[in-house]
C-alpha cells in the first residue's frame, strides 16, 4: 500500500458569465510514495485545477465529479476528497496533503513572523504548546536550509529573499509531515539560479522525507530536472503519461512532440548568428551605432532623506544598425530599466546614453518626440499593452496617426492590414478588441504596432515571458523573420538565456546593474568567463533528464568552487 | 505558416452593452430581485416627475379651486386623496410636483459635478506633482466638512437662502455639487493613477503621443467605468441633501416649487396633534426614491465585482472544454468596461487606501 493519491475519472466544471466551462475532463492519475509526478501543459489545460482538487481547494463556482482517493502517509486511512465535507477536509489538509504556492511573497502573511506562521499549522492539527511548536518550527527551518534558524524564526517575510521565502513556504508544507505535497509552479516566480536551489530542496523532500510530490509546471527543463513520471495535459485531458526518461526520449502523443520541439535550447542560435555576421557588408563595423551607452547610470530617487536605488551602474554597450543585442539578467539586474531609458520612459541620471544621435541624459521630451517615430517598443505583458476599448486596427494605427502619416485610423486601414499580414494575423482580426485575442496573437499585434513606422530600433522587453512555450516558439520565429525583412536594430531583453541565444547577434549579461560579460552567443554561452555567467548557464535546466543530471553535478561543483 | 482560424467570439448584442440592461441580464436570484425593485422604484419616480403636470390633480401652489379654498389640515378625502397641509395645499399634488423638483436638482447637481470632478481628477492624476497635491488637499478639506453644513453655507452664499424655482433649484444643485466634486475627483484620479502605469499608456508615450491625446483617448475612457455607480449613489444623496436643506428652511419657497423637505418642516407641528397625512406622504416619497436609487447603485456595485456576483451553479461535468493558450484575463467576453470590467481589483489610491467605486 504505497499509493498516496489516486485520481479516478475526475471532471471539473466552472460556471462563468459565458455559461458552463469544463476545465478537467475524465482525468485519472496516481502518485506513489517517494515519487515526483509532474503535470505539464499550457495555460488553460486544467493542470492547476486538477492539483487544487487534491486539496479540495476548488472555488464555489466549480462542481467536480469522479473520485480523488487520498491516503495518509502511513497508509492507514483513505478519504475521497471530492465527496468529503468541509470539516473533514480541513483535518486532512496539512496532515495528509500540503501545498506549495507559485508566488512565495503572497503566500506568506507579511504581518506575522515566519515562525508563527509555521506554528499556526502545527497548532491547528495538534495541541502542542507554543514552546514546542516553536522548537519544531526552528527544526524545520533548519532542514529546509535557512541559515541561523534560532534567530531567523522571529523574522518577518520581507526580511527574507525570494528563494528563502519559497523555502519557508516549503517548510510550512513539510512541518506536519504529510504524505503528499502539491507544488503549483513552485519556481516560476524565481530567478533561474534560485530555481535550481529550490529544485534541489524538493528533491530532498522526496528522498529524505519520503514524500510524494505533484509538480505542476509548464517548464520542461524543470520537469526533466525533478520528475520521475510525467503526465501531459491538453484541453482538460491527459494526452500522455510516461516516466520522465521515456517521455523525453520517445514522446508518443503528437501534442507532446510539438511541446518538446517548441522548447528553446541553448546553442541553437549560434549558427544563424554566424551566418548573419558573415552576410554583413565590410564597412558595417564602422557605421555609427544606433544606441551607444558609456558609463550609463540610472538611479531611482529614494524616499525623503534616503539614498536612491542604483538600478544601472556604469554600463557600456552599443548596438549597430541591423544588429540584435540580447540583454540577459535576473530580476533586479536593471535590464528593463535600460530598455525603458532608451525609449525615454526612465530618466538617465549619469553617464551618457546616445539614442539615434540624441543624448538621453538631460533629454527634453519636446526635442526627442520626432525621434520616437524611429523607435518601436514591444511590452512584456500582452494583457495590458493594448487599450481595451480600441480595436486592434485602431491600436496599430495609433503610431501612424500620431506622426501624421494618416489622418485617422480609418485612413490608415490599408497599411494596418499589411502590417497584420506581416505578423501573420488575418486582416479581419483588426476589427476585434484586444481581449478577443489570445496572448500570442496580441503579442504579434504588438509587434505590428511597433513596426508600423518601420523603426530603425526595436526594443523588446521580455516579449515572450508571459506566453506558453509553443506560442513563444512561434512569436520568436516571427521576430527573427521580421528582423530579416525590416532589418531593424534591436535590444532584446529576456531572463531566458535560451530565448536570447535564438535571436541575438551579441549577448550582454547584467548582474545587479553591472555588465559582467558581453560578446557573441558562442563566446558568452560557449565559454563564459565571468563566474556569474557560468552559474547562470549551469542553473538553466535543459529538457533532457539524462543531460540535466550531468549538468546538476556541474552546477554543484561550480557552487562549491565559489 | 498557417494563419489562425480560431473561432471568432460572437459579437455582443446591443442590449448587452447598455450599462444597466447588461447587468440586469447578468444577475440572478436575490441580486436580481434587488436590482429589479430598485429599477421599478426609480422608473416610477422618473415617470411621475416627467408627467407631473398631467398626473397632479392641482398645482403645487394652488390654494383654491372653483369651489373655494381647500381649507387647511383636512384629512384625506375624495377631493384631496392625501388631505391638505397646514398652509392649505393639496398634499398629493405637492408630493407629485416634488418629484419634478427632486429630479431637476439631481440632474443639474450630477451634471455639474461630473464634468468638473472628472476633468480635475484626470488632470490631477495624470500630471501629478504640486498641482495634484494642491487639488487633493482641497478635496480632502471639503470632505472634512459635514456635507449638509457646507450645502447650507453654499445655499446662503448663492441665493441668500430663499428664492424662486430656478434660483432655488440651482442653489440646491450647486451646493450639492460642491460636496460631490471631490467624490468624482477622487475616483477618477485613483483610476487615472492606476491606468497611467498600464503598458498601453506607456506604449502611447513611446509612440510620441501628446499628453492631451493620451489623457482623452487612452486614459479617460478606461477610467469612467465606475461612474454609473457613483452616479446612482450620489443621486440618492442629492435627494437627501435637498430634503435636508428644505427641512432646515434653506430650500425653495412653496410658491416657487413643491419640495418634500419644506413640506416635512411645516408638518412638524401636525405630528403631535395627530395629523399624520402631512408628514407621512412627503416622507414616504423621500424614503422610496432614495431606497430605489440606492438599491440600483448597490446592485450595480455587487454585479461589477466578479467575486460578489452570484451565478447559477452548473451541472456536474457540464460545458465544453475551453480553448487553451489563454493568458490570464484573456478570451472570456469582458464586462462593460472592456477587459478591465472583467477582473477589476479594488481601486486603491497611492496611499493604499481603498476609495469608493
Amino acid at each position: 500500500m504505497s499509493t498516496v493519491v489516486s485520481i479516478e475519472g475526475l471532471g471539473v466544471s466552472f460556471s462563468t458569465d459565458a455559461g458552463a466551462v469544463k476545465a478537467v475532463d475524465g482525468v485519472s492519475l496516481s502518485v506513489e510514495r517517494g515519487e515526483v509526478l509532474a503535470i505539464v501543459g499550457e495555460s488553460g489545460s486544467g493542470k492547476t485545477v486538477t492539483a487544487k482538487t487534491i486539496l479540495g481547494l476548488l472555488p464555489e463556482t466549480a462542481t467536480a465529479s469522479g473520485a480523488v482517493l487520498l491516503s495518509n502517509k502511513a497508509g492507514t486511512s483513505t478519504h475521497d476528497v471530492v465527496s468529503l465535507p468541509k470539516k473533514e477536509l480541513r483535518s486532512i489538509r496539512g496532515t495528509d496533503v500540503a501545498m506549495v504556492f507559485q508566488e512565495p511573497s503572497t503566500a506568506l502573511n507579511p504581518v506575522y513572523p515566519v515562525g508563527w506562521q509555521i506554528a499556526e499549522g502545527l497548532r491547528a492539527h495538534s495541541d502542542l504548546s507554543a514552546k514546542e511548536a516553536r522548537a519544531k518550527a526552528i527544526d524545520i527551518l533548519d532542514r529546509v536550509g535557512i541559515p541561523d534558524p534560532e534567530h531567523r524564526v522571529d523574522h518577518y517575510p520581507h526580511q527574507f529573499s525570494g528563494g528563502q521565502k519559497q523555502r519557508i513556504v516549503i517548510a510550512m508544507a513539510l512541518v506536519l509531515d504529510p504524505g503528499l505535497i502539491v507544488a503549483d509552479e513552485p519556481t516560476t516566480a524565481l530567478d533561474v539560479t534560485v530555481q535550481a536551489e529550490i529544485l534541489d530542496l524538493l528533491r530532498r523532500c522526496r528522498d529524505e522525507f519520503g514524500m510524494g510530490i505533484v509538480l505542476i509546471t509548464h517548464n520542461m527543463g524543470v520537469v526533466a530536472d525533478l520528475a520521475d513520471r510525467v503526465a501531459v495535459m491538453y484541453q482538460g485531458k491527459v494526452v500522455e503519461e510516461a516516466d520522465a526518461e521515456t517521455l523525453f526520449a520517445a514522446p508518443q502523443a503528437d501534442y507532446t512532440k510539438a511541446l518538446l520541439a517548441a522548447v528553446p535550447y541553448v546553442g541553437t542560435g549560434t549558427a544563424s548568428a554566424v551566418a548573419r555576421a558573415e552576410a554583413r557588408p565590410a564597412d558595417w563595423a564602422a557605421q555609427a551605432p544606433v544606441v551607444e551607452a558609456s558609463g550609463l547610470e540610472i538611479v531611482y530617487p529614494g524616499r525623503f532623506g534616503r539614498p536612491g536605488f542604483r538600478a544601472v551602474d556604469g554600463v557600456d554597450f552599443f548596438i549597430r544598425p541591423g544588429e540584435v543585442l540580447g540583454l540577459v539578467g535576473e530580476s533586479g539586474s536593471g535590464k528593463t530599466t535600460i530598455g525603458r531609458a532608451i525609449a525615454g520612459l526612465t530618466r538617465v541620471t549619469g553617464g551618457s546614453l546616445k539614442v539615434l544621435g540624441h543624448e538621453m541624459n538631460g533629454m527634453r521630451e519636446r526635442q526627442f518626440r520626432p525621434a520616437r517615430s524611429r523607435i518601436g517598443f514591444v511590452f512584456q505583458d500582452p494583457a495590458s499593452s493594448f487599450n481595451p476599448l480600441l480595436t486592434i486596427a485602431d491600436c496599430v494605427a495609433e503610431p501612424l496617426v500620431i506622426h501624421g502619416r494618416a489622418a485617422n485610423p480609418a485612413a490608415a486601414r490599408k497599411r494596418v492590414d499589411e502590417l497584420l499580414e506581416a505578423v501573420q494575423l488575418p486582416r479581419t482580426y483588426g476589427d476585434r478588441f484586444p481581449h478577443e485575442l489570445s496572448g500570442g496573437q496580441r503579442q504579434r499585434a504588438s509587434l505590428a504596432r511597433a513596426l508600423a513606422l518601420e523603426p530603425e530600433l526595436l526594443i523588446a522587453d521580455e516579449p515572450t515571458s508571459a506566453l506558453d512555450v509553443s506560442v513563444q516558439a512561434r512569436v520568436l520565429e516571427l521576430f527573427a523573420e521580421l528582423q530579416r525583412e525590416f532589418g531593424f536594430a534591436s535590444l532584446f531583453i529576456s531572463h531566458d538565456l535560451a530565448v536570447v541565444d535564438l535571436l541575438a547577434d551579441r549577448i550582454a549579461v547584467l548582474y545587479r546593474g553591472e555588465l559582467v560579460e558581453e560578446g557573441t552567443g558562442a563566446e558568452v554561452l560557449g565559454a563564459p568567463r565571468d563566474p556569474y555567467t557560468q552559474r547562470l548557464l549551469a542553473s538553466l535546466p535543459v529538457p533532457d533528464p539524462v543531460a540535466q543530471s550531468a549538468r546538476r553535478e556541474e552546477l554543484r561543483r561550480l557552487r562549491e568552487a565559489s | 505558416m498557417t494563419t489562425d482560424t480560431a473561432m471568432r467570439p460572437p459579437k455582443r448584442l446591443l442590449r448587452d452593452r447598455i450599462p444597466v440592461v447588461h447587468q440586469l441580464r447578468q444577475s440572478v436570484g436575490l441580486q436580481r430581485g434587488m436590482l429589479v425593485a430598485g429599477l421599478v422604484l426609480t422608473a416610477f419616480f422618473i415617470l411621475i416627475a416627467i408627467f407631473a403636470p398631467l398626473i397632479a390633480p392641482y398645482g403645487f401652489a394652488q390654494l383654491r379651486d372653483a369651489e373655494g379654498t381647500f381649507g387647511s389640515q383636512r384629512p384625506p378625502s375624495g377631493e384631496h386623496l392625501f388631505g391638505t397641509t397646514v398652509g392649505g395645499y393639496d398634499v398629493l399634488s405637492r408630493v407629485i410636483w416634488g418629484a419634478q423638483t427632486a429630479l431637476l436638482v439631481i440632474i443639474i447637481a450630477v451634471l455639474l459635478s461630473i464634468f468638473a470632478g472628472v476633468f480635475l481628477g484626470l488632470v490631477s492624476g495624470y500630471f501629478g506633482g504640486w498641482l495634484d497635491r494642491v487639488i487633493v488637499v482641497i478635496a480632502d478639506a471639503i470632505y472634512a466638512f459635514p456635507s449638509l453644513l457646507l450645502a447650507i453655507v453654499m445655499s446662503i452664499v448663492i441665493s441668500g437662502g430663499q428664492s424662486n424655482l430656478w434660483g432655488g433649484v440651482f442653489a440646491a444643485a450647486i451646493s450639492i455639487t460642491v460636496v460631490f466634486i471631490p467624490q468624482y475627483f477622487r475616483v477618477i484620479r485613483a483610476e487615472t493613477v492606476r491606468i497611467k502605469a498600464e503598458a498601453f499608456v506607456e506604449s502611447a508615450k513611446v509612440l510620441g503621443a501628446s499628453n492631451g491625446r493620451i489623457m482623452f483617448r487612452h486614459v479617460l475612457r478606461n477610467a469612467t467605468r465606475t461612474l454609473p455607480l457613483i452616479f446612482t449613489l450620489n443621486s440618492s444623496e442629492a435627494i437627501l441633501t435637498l430634503a435636508g436643506l428644505g427641512f432646515l428652511g434653506f430650500g425653495i419657497e412653496p410658491t416657487a416649487a413643491a419640495e418634500w423637505g419644506y413640506d416635512l418642516n411645516k408638518a412638524i407641528a401636525d405630528v403631535s396633534s395627530g395629523i399624520w397625512w402631512t408628514a407621512l406622504f412627503p416622507g414616504l416619497a423621500i424614503v422610496l426614491v432614495v431606497l430605489g436609487i440606492t438599491l440600483v447603485g448597490e446592485s450595480l456595485n455587487d454585479l461589477a465585482d466578479p467575486r460578489l456576483r452570484g451565478r447559477r451553479r452548473v451541472a456536474q461535468a457540464a460545458g465544453v472544454v475551453a480553448e487553451t493558450s489563454v493568458v490570464p484575463g484573456g478570451t472570456l467576453t469582458a464586462g462593460p468596461g472592456g477587459l478591465a470590467g472583467l477582473e477589476d481589483g479594488e481601486t486603491f489610491d497611492e496611499h493604499g487606501i481603498e476609495v469608493a467605486r
